[in-house]
């Protein structure tokens, strides 16, 4: 790791620092020394389980509570008038309402990574930002999947004959269009992620069931709980389970954003109609994810002390994620424009020309400067990836990039079509960005919750983390009672 | 419910995993069987001491498996009959039978069904949810075994088990205390 040759600190000046890097190896130390099974116990459980409520958190959650009912009254707008208050009309019939559904589902991917993947790669770092990962992916799923419900502008109308069920008209969905694989890779994956999100949760509810003081805590934990109490064959059935639902989100989550690629891919347009969607939109998903990952636990660990749990190590493994999947998302970007050239299709060839420098080239500018210039020309410098403020910033300017991204897809390939009498504009309206900007409400509106009623990080896993979590093994012991 | 006679068995409460890892070996080496160990995080080691190997056993992968594929083959049994039978539709000619594009919805509903499965699977193997079991009544117990002690129950259900050779066993491992758990 590049972090071998950090300069060692004087322990007088920088204690701090110093203490956060293991001398053995030289690498930042995933978890701060000298911390005790109870002590990260009690740590985490602390931040829930106290009756002083934070008035940070209480004006964080009034604030996101606002946004929310500014989208609650755009979509009661909404449901009143019809779609016709969006700015979506001929050409641009997809609006602000898939945008926000790509980036929102993308946003949850990083969650699943981190869950899944990273666990069947044994990678140990990812147990203290698993739980509030996931959790985000979780509310990034609840906030993407209004879109597709609202946007019918009628929902009791719309969407119920998207289910296959014996009704009154016999009337069955076409399984053919990828509207329909849609419906499933999204339900299924917003199940299975509740699913791995509640099993990982059991073991702790039942610590916060045993720490808690107050009668009513002791008793919704409880239940909650399901009565677990760290019986050993338990754990290990828990344990495959664990695996289990690891190996199993892991291609899931590779599926969610090819099938919602496929919404693009499938249809013949220039601009959609290409094969490198499935990976580029994947690999743009986690991008996306991993900055919003960063923007939630750069204020946290900050706010509730979590420096220890929550360490450097951590926010430069994250940033590296985001320069490798960066990466690929340029390679796509290229490719898209190479393609463009190579088909020797004068309908690609103008959509991207069009695209890049037409009336709303300006978006397409936007997208590389905060998706390619900005991150990856600064990410490879360890020492912007350990200054906290400079990653919060890139997050923040890589999440808007990838709105943009999915901006640039959907409505720059659509506004300029192949007859130049039907060519238009799309201009949002001030429902679109009241609806958008209230889902940002809702999300953190249901973070704030989260992280105040349930321990936002996995205390088991830590534990288990924690050098005296191993079983020394007789030879081990020996040695000892010779020293 | 009628009383149940007796106690439940004796737990023995230990400070480190290497101690309980020790104890439990021994009782499983010494005849008991009808025992549990109870930790705050996974400690296979704990497992293996009492004679419990989840990989060989292959519970919660077996029900996991059988989900899966009753999830993917209903899904494409759906597709097919919808599309040839129940609600044919010729759009450009193609195929009734598109088998491609079923493969999609059966694949996710392989995952959702097989990861259902071995959530369920996993509660139902191991009788959760449990609201009560005979442990939580050892004072000791609700503070430490979801926290950070390390605890070895030998149940008065197993042949070898007597009240006082069975405490002296354990107090001979050195653990922190040994309390009688009632039921």
């Amino acid at each position: 790791m590049a972090t071998n040759d950090v300069s060692p600190q004087d322990p007088v000046t920088n204690p701090g620092k110093n203490r956060m890097i293991d001398p053995k190896t030289g690498e930042l130390r995933v978890l701060a020394p000298g911390q005790t099974f109870r002590s990260v116990t009690e740590k985490i459980a602390r931040i829930v389980l106290t009756s002083h409520t934070p008035l940070g958190w209480l004006f964080g959650l009034v604030m996101a509570g606002g946004l929310v009912a500014m989208m609650l009254t755009a979509v009661m707008w909404l449901f009143l008038k019809g779609t016709g208050i969006w700015a979506i009309t001929m050409p641009v019939a997809w609006g602000f309402a898939i945008v926000n559904f790509v980036w929102w589902i993308g946003i949850g991917h990083a969650g699943t990574l981190i869950s899944a993947i990273l666990l069947l790669f044994k990678q140990g770092w990812r147990n203290s930002i698993n739980r509030f990962a996931e959790a985000m992916t979780l509310f990034a799923v609840v906030c993407a999947g209004m879109f597709p419900i609202i946007h019918t502008g009628r929902p009791w109308l719309a969407i119920y004959w998207l289910f296959p069920y014996p009704n009154t008209m016999n009337v069955w969905p076409q399984f053919r269009s990828p509207l329909m694989w849609d419906v499933f890779a999204v339900s299924t994956y917003a199940t299975i992620s509740v699913v791995f999100w509640y099993v990982g949760l059991i073991p702790d509810l039942g610590t916060m069931r045993d720490q808690a003081k107050s009668k009513f805590a002791k008793y919704i934990y409880g239940q909650m709980s399901l009565g677990w109490r760290g019986s050993a064959r338990h754990w290990m059935r828990y344990e495959s389970a664990s695996l289990l639902l690891a190996g199993l989100a892991t291609p899931l989550v590779l599926s969610v954003h090819t099938v919602i690629s496929f919404d693009f891919a499938v249809a013949v347009l220039p601009g959609w109609h290409t094969t490198i969607f499935p990976p580029y939109f994947v690999a743009g998903a986690i991008y996306s994810g991993f900055a919003m990952v960063l923007t939630l636990a750069i204020p946290i660990r900050k706010f509730y002390g979590l420096e220890d749990i929550i360490t450097m190590r951590h926010l430069d493994n994250m940033a590296k994620v985001m320069l490798a999947t960066g990466l690929i998302v340029a390679y796509g970007y290229g490719m898209e424009v190479v393609m463009a050239w190579y088909s020797a299709s004068h309908w690609e060839y103008f959509m991207f020309w069009n695209r890049m420098f037409g009336p709303m080239g300006w978006a397409y500018w936007v997208l590389i400067t905060c998706n390619i210039v900005t991150p990856l020309t600064t990410l490879w410098s360890r020492r912007l990836r350990q200054n906290v403020t400079y990653l919060f910033l890139i997050a923040l300017v890589v999440n808007t990039g990838m709105w943009f991204e999915r901006f640039v897809i959907v409505v720059t390939s659509l506004y300029r079509d192949f007859l130049p009498s039907s060519w238009g504009t799309y201009r949002a309206t001030k429902w679109d960005y009241m609806t958008y900007v209230g889902t940002l409400g809702l999300f953190t509106f249901l973070f704030f919750l989260f992280i105040r009623l349930l321990p936002m990080i996995p205390m088991s896993e830590i534990r288990m983390m924690l050098p005296q979590a191993k079983v020394k093994h007789e030879a081990e012991l020996q040695t000892e009672a010779g020293d | 419910m009628p009383m149940r006679e007796g106690i439940y068995g004796l737990i023995a409460e230990f400070d480190t995993p290497t101690e309980l890892v020790q104890a439990a070996k021994a009782a499983y080496a010494s005849g008991y069987r009808r025992m549990d160990c109870y930790t705050p995080y996974p400690l296979e080691e704990a497992a293996e001491a009492i004679g419990f190997d989840e990989p060989t056993e292959k519970g919660v992968a077996r029900v996991c498996l059988i989900g899966g594929l009753i999830g993917g083959c209903a899904m494409f049994g759906l597709e097919t009959w919808v599309s040839i039978w129940a609600y044919p539709l010729n759009i450009a000619g193609r195929p009734m039978f598109s088998w491609p594009a079923f493969i999609v919805p059966a694949y996710e509903w392989t995952i959702l069904f097989a990861g259902l499965s071995a959530a369920f699977g996993m509660l139902a193997l191991n009788r959760l949810p449990a609201p009560y079991h005979p442990v939580f009544n050892a004072p000791n117990f609700r503070d430490g075994a979801t926290t950070d002690k390390f605890f070895l129950c030998l149940e008065a259900a197993d042949p070898k088990f007597s009240v006082s050779e069975s405490r002296a066993f354990l107090e001979s491992f050195r653990p922190v205390s040994v309390v009688e758990v009632d039921h």
